[in-house]
């Protein structure tokens, strides 16, 4: 996973690089909460991009960040999210409270 | 299932590690793939594995390391596939299998794993007996692609 601040906008983007599973997602959590506990945005931002396969602990890991941003009154939203990991969240309806945005700005990310 | 049907059979044993979640749906995606099956399918057959195996590691033995078994089976147009374990087992199949419903919240499992399994697959079976463990038997039918191959 990898990690940018954009302190201008008071925005933390995530890019996961790995296959989101149990294993990968208890690896991951704690680093993405002190992430957000340190920097407290006002927006999270995960980038799927590179995300070919992702179970249920995908939605485990999105909700229980979701919770953690809310602590500091931010949101989370996913970016570039691929058919089949969408068909995943959508079965759970988180995707009602942390939507999939498509027109997030390439400058922002770089 | 017809036994003079089945073409092919593989088993597999590991550790209830996580780190083995991986392994065990690549696995089964390798050994599928005699098949030809789509990319869409192999996708739905690794998610389901993964579920099913997480289920054992976290579900079957939370305080120990266990054996997880790994059984799949081609037919002829079909992969049937089998995860055990000899765990704590499972007090109320019905309500495992509602989705959202998880008894490990505080590890922030999202309840959603029976839900993907039936889902992704076209049978999914689920026995159980608390004390000894669980078994669950899923299927899917696998199109032949050899027509429709467009790569």
């Amino acid at each position: 996973m990898k990690v940018n601040h954009y302190l201008e906008d008071k925005l933390l983007f995530f890019e996961i690089t790995e296959e989101l599973d149990h294993h990968v997602v208890e690896r991951i959590r704690k680093r993405a909460d002190y992430e957000i506990q340190r920097f407290m945005p006002k927006k999270v931002i995960f980038d799927f991009r590179r995300v070919g396969f992702m179970d249920s602990a995908g939605i485990g890991l999105i909700i229980g960040r979701y919770k953690t941003a809310s602590l500091y009154g931010g949101s989370v939203e996913l970016i570039n999210v691929n058919e089949k990991v969408k068909k995943i969240f959508e079965m759970s309806g988180v995707l009602k409270i942390i939507p999939i945005v498509d027109d997030f700005s390439s400058e922002q990310t770089g | 299932m017809n036994k003079n049907n089945i073409k092919n059979e593989m088993k597999i044993e590991f550790s209830s590690k996580s780190a083995n979640e991986a392994f065990a749906r690549i696995s089964v995606a390798a050994f599928a793939s005699q098949l030809d099956p789509t990319i869409e399918e192999i996708a739905d057959i690794k998610t389901s594995v993964s579920e099913a195996v997480t289920n054992s590691i976290i579900h079957a033995y939370p305080n120990k390391d266990g054996i997880v078994k790994l059984r799949a089976t081609l037919l002829e147009d079909e992969i049937e596939i089998e995860v055990s374990d000899t765990g704590e087992g499972i007090e109320n199949i019905e309500q495992a299998r509602e989705p959202l419903f998880t008894t490990k919240g505080n590890l922030e499992r999202s309840g959603m794993g029976f839900t993907i399994m039936e889902n992704f697959m076209d049978k999914l079976k689920v026995e159980s007996i608390v004390g000894l463990g669980t078994k669950v038997t899923m299927s899917k039918k696998i199109k032949n692609k050899s027509l429709e191959n467009t790569y």
